[in-house]
C-alpha cells in the first residue's frame, strides 16, 4: 500500500504539471488574457479595397490594440468591401466622425485598421458605421509601382 | 427438457453431445460425446495436438463450437449470454498449462485477485481466505514472492489456489504435470486427488502423461483424430482390446499411430537423391 | 504468375478490412469497459504512472531541446529581415500548432505505445488474459480500458507540457543566448497566438493523437500472435502505424483547422 501512495503523488504531479502547462499557454503564449471576445461592440466600416485585411486583423488606435476584425464582406450594390470591427468595450469613445484608414505594418507587413476620432460630440456604437468619406484604403504596391511606371513612361 | 426428469441427468456436471468444431480447414471434433461425472476426477487423454485444451476451452465458452450441444450443470453454454457466462464461470476453475499468473501481482494478490474482482468482502477476510487457500497448496510461506521467482511446480500450485478461491463447483486441468520434476510432480498429483476430495469438486483433467493421470482419475476417455476411441475407468482401458488405446496407454512407438509421418517409399526416395545429385 | 499476385492483393485486402473492423469492435468493448475503469481510480492511477509520467522526462527534455534549435533556426532566418522580434512567434506558432502534438505523439508511440504492446502481448501469450476470462474477468475492463484511458488522458497533458517546455527553450536560446527583446518576445507572441485557433486546436490534434496511437497500440498488443516473435513484431507495428497514423491525421487536421482562414 505503500507504493500506492507514491504512485497516486506522482500522477498527481503529472496531471498538475500538464494543467499548469496548458494555463501557462492559455495565459503567457496567446492572447487569451489581452483580448476576450466577449466586452466589444461591433461598428462596420466600407473600404473601396481592403488589401490583405483578413479576419482577425489587428484594429489600432494612437498605435494601441483596441480590437480586431470581425468579418470581411463585400457589398454586391455598391460595389465596395465591408469590414466589421470588434471593439473592445473599454475604448468607447470614438466619435462618429473617426475616420478608419488601412496600413501596412513595416513595408511588408501585416494589414491594420487604424481609427482616429475627429471633433464630433457624439460617439460610436454597437452597430454603427463609418461614413464612407472618411475610410481610407489600402495601399496595394502593385498599383503604386505600375502608376509609378506609367508616369514615368508618359513623361517621357 | 424431457431428459432432466432422468435421475442420472444430476450425476453428470458436463455433458457434451455430437460435438463439432473446426479450425479454419482443420477438422478437431467430429462428433464427440462426454459425460463428465460430478465428484469424480475425469481424464481426457490423447496424443498431442488432438485439441485437448480446446475442448477446456469449449466447455468454458471461450470458443464456439460449429455444431452439438456443450451442458454446464444443465446450462446450455455455446447459447448464453455474455452475463450468465460470467456467472457460471465464477464457478468453474481452470488451471492453465503456464500457470497464467498475472505478472505484475505477487503470490498473495494473484490469490486474492477473484475475491476482489467478484466478491465485496472487507481485506482481514480476503486476508484469511487467501492464507487458507495457500495453506491448501503449502505455499502460505511463499505469499511475497513475485511469480517470476517461482518455479513452474510452485506457479501451478499458486494458480490452484486462485482458482479454488471462489469455492467452484469444478476445476479444469490443463495438463498439469507436463515438464515437472518427480517431486512437484508428486504434490500436484496429490494435490489434485485431495481438493477434489476434500472440496466436494468435480475435476477434469486434460493430460497425455498416462501414469500419472490414471493414478488419479475414476474416468477416462481418450481422443484421436476428433474422435473418442475409448473410455472407462483406468482398470478397464488397462484390458481394451482397442489396438489404438493400447498404444496410447502403453506408450508403444509403433502401431495403429506409425512412427513414421506419411512419405513415399524410402528406397525409391534414397535413389531419386542421388539421381538429382 | 499475374493470378497468384492478383490473389495476393486480394487476400491482402481482405486481411486490412478484417483486422480494421476488428479493431474497431475491440475499441468499442473497450469503450464500454471505461465507466467500469472510472468507478475505480485505482486501476487508471496505476498506468497513469506508467503511461504518463514515466513518458514526462522524454517529453519535457524533447520539448526543450526542440524549442532551443527552432529559436536557433529561427533566428537565422530572420534577422536576414530584420524581424528577430518575431523569433517568439515563430517557436510559439510552429510549437503550439504542429511540433508539440505530432513530436509528443511520436516519442509517446515509441516509448509508451510500444511498451503497452508488449506488456499487452505477453499477458496474452503467457494466457495472462485468458486465464482472466475463465476467472469471469474481462480482460477488455480489467487490462485493456485503463490502459487505454490513461493514454487518452496522458497525451494531451504530455502535449502541452513538451510546448511550455519548448516555448521556454526558444525563450532561453533566443532572449538570453541570443539578445532578442524579451518584451517583443513575448508580446509578439501574446498577440498573434490565438487561444482557440492556435492552442485550443493544438490541443484537440493531441487528444486525437492519444486516443489513435494508445488504440494502436493496445490492439496491437491484444490482437498479437502469442508468441516472442508475434510479440516483437507487435510491438514494431505498433511504432511504424502510431507514426504513419499521426503524420496523416496531422495533416488532415491542419487542412481542417487552419485549412480556411
Amino acid at each position: 500500500m505503500k507504493q500506492t501512495k507514491t504512485t497516486e503523488m506522482l500522477v498527481g504531479m503529472f496531471v498538475a504539471a500538464g494543467i499548469a502547462a496548458l494555463f501557462v499557454l492559455a495565459m503567457q503564449v496567446s492572447n487569451l488574457s489581452s483580448f476576450t471576445e466577449e466586452g466589444t461592440y461591433t461598428i462596420t466600416a466600407r473600404f473601396d479595397n481592403i488589401g490583405g485585411l483578413k479576419v482577425r486583423s489587428a484594429v489600432k488606435a494612437a498605435g494601441v490594440l483596441v480590437g480586431r476584425v470581425g468579418s470581411v464582406d463585400f457589398d454586391n450594390d455598391r460595389q465596395v468591401a465591408v469590414v466589421t470591427l470588434h471593439i473592445n468595450q473599454r475604448y468607447n469613445r470614438f466619435t462618429d466622425d473617426t475616420s478608419a484608414s488601412i496600413f501596412t505594418a513595416g513595408l511588408l507587413g501585416e494589414q491594420y485598421i487604424g481609427l482616429e476620432s475627429g471633433g464630433s460630440d457624439e460617439y460610436l456604437v454597437d452597430g454603427s458605421e463609418i461614413d464612407e468619406a472618411l475610410t481610407q484604403s489600402a495601399i496595394v504596391l502593385e498599383k503604386l509601382i505600375s502608376k509609378f511606371v506609367m508616369d514615368k513612361a508618359s513623361g517621357k | 427438457m424431457a431428459e432432466a426428469a432422468n435421475p442420472s441427468q444430476s450425476d453428470v456436471l458436463v455433458r457434451i453431445r455430437d460435438l463439432h468444431f473446426s479450425r479454419g480447414e482443420h477438422m478437431i471434433f467430429d462428433g464427440i460425446d462426454l459425460d463428465i461425472p460430478r465428484g469424480k476426477i475425469t481424464a481426457i487423454m490423447g496424443p498431442s495436438g488432438t485439441g485437448k485444451t480446446t475442448l477446456l476451452r469449449l466447455i468454458g465458452g471461450q470458443l464456439y463450437p460449429d455444431r452439438g450441444s456443450v451442458q454446464v450443470d444443465g446450462e446450455e453454454v455455446p447459447s448464453l449470454r455474455r452475463g450468465e457466462l460470467y456467472e457460471l464461470r465464477k464457478r468453474m476453475g481452470m488451471l492453465f498449462q503456464s500457470g497464467a499468473l498475472l505478472t505484475d501481482l505477487d503470490v498473495y494478490d494473484n490469490v486474492a485477485f477473484p475475491l476482489r474482482e467478484h466478491t465485496a468482502l472487507p481485506e482481514s477476510m480476503i486476508r484469511d481466505l487467501v492464507l487458507m487457500k495457500l495453506q491448501a497448496v503449502g505455499l502460505r510461506g511463499a505469499r511475497h514472492l513475485m511469480p517470476s521467482e517461482l518455479s513452474g511446480g510452485m506457479a501451478r500450485r499458486v494458480a490452484l489456489a486462485r482458482a479454488i478461491a471462489l469455492d467452484p463447483m469444478m476445476i479444469m486441468y490443463d495438463e498439469p504435470f507436463t515438464g515437472q520434476d518427480p517431486i512437484s510432480m508428486g504434490a500436484l498429483v496429490q494435490l489434485i486427488r485431495l481438493l477434489n476430495d476434500a472440496l466436494g469438486l468435480t475435476s477434469i483433467i486434460v493430460s497425455h502423461d498416462v501414469q500419472e493421470t490414471a493414478a488419479i482419475s475414476d474416468y477416462i476417455y481418450v481422443i484421436s483424430r476428433g474422435k473418442v476411441v475409448g473410455h472407462g475407468t483406468p482398470d478397464a482401458l488397462d484390458k481394451t482390446d482397442s489396438e489404438w488405446v493400447r498404444q496410447f496407454m502403453l506408450g508403444l512407438p509403433d502401431g495403429p499411430v506409425p512412427f513414421h509421418y506419411p512419405a513415399p517409399d524410402y528406397r525409391e526416395d534414397l535413389l531419386q537423391g542421388g539421381e538429382a545429385g | 504468375m499475374m493470378l497468384e499476385w492478383v490473389r495476393q492483393l486480394g487476400r491482402s485486402g481482405i486481411d486490412f478490412f478484417e483486422k480494421l473492423g476488428r479493431g474497431h469492435l475491440f475499441l468499442v468493448k473497450t469503450l464500454a469497459g471505461v465507466p467500469e475503469v472510472l468507478a475505480r481510480p485505482r486501476l487508471l492511477i496505476a498506468q497513469l504512472l506508467s503511461v504518463g509520467v514515466l513518458s514526462f522526462m522524454l517529453i519535457a527534455i524533447s520539448g526543450l531541446f526542440v524549442g532551443m534549435v527552432l529559436a536557433l533556426q529561427g533566428y537565422n532566418t530572420l534577422v536576414d529581415f530584420g524581424a528577430e522580434e518575431s523569433l517568439g512567434v515563430v517557436v510559439a506558432l510552429s510549437i503550439v500548432r504542429e511540433l508539440g502534438p505530432v513530436v509528443t505523439a511520436l516519442l509517446f508511440a515509441g516509448r509508451a505505445g510500444s511498451a503497452l504492446t508488449a506488456e499487452i502481448g505477453l499477458m496474452k501469450a503467457t494466457e495472462q488474459l485468458s486465464g482472466m476470462e475463465m476467472m469471469a474477468v474481462d480482460p477488455l475492463h480489467r487490462v485493456i480500458a485503463p490502459r487505454f484511458l490513461a493514454g487518452v488522458i496522458s497525451m494531451p497533458l504530455l502535449a502541452a507540457i513538451f510546448s511550455a517546455v519548448g516555448i521556454w527553450g526558444g525563450y532561453f536560446v533566443g532572449v538570453g543566448l541570443l539578445g532578442v527583446d524579451e518584451g517583443a518576445y513575448w508580446s509578439q507572441m501574446q498577440d498573434k497566438v490565438d487561444f482557440l485557433d492556435d492552442i485550443l486546436n493544438g490541443v484537440i490534434k493531441s487528444a486525437v493523437f492519444g486516443v489513435v496511437t494508445t488504440w494502436i497500440a493496445v490492439f496491437e498488443g491484444y490482437d498479437t500472435i502469442p508468441t516472442s516473435e508475434g510479440v516483437s513484431r507487435a510491438t514494431t507495428r505498433t511504432v511504424v502505424h502510431s507514426a504513419f497514423a499521426v503524420l496523416g491525421l496531422d495533416f488532415v487536421l491542419t487542412a481542417l483547422m487552419f485549412g480556411d482562414s
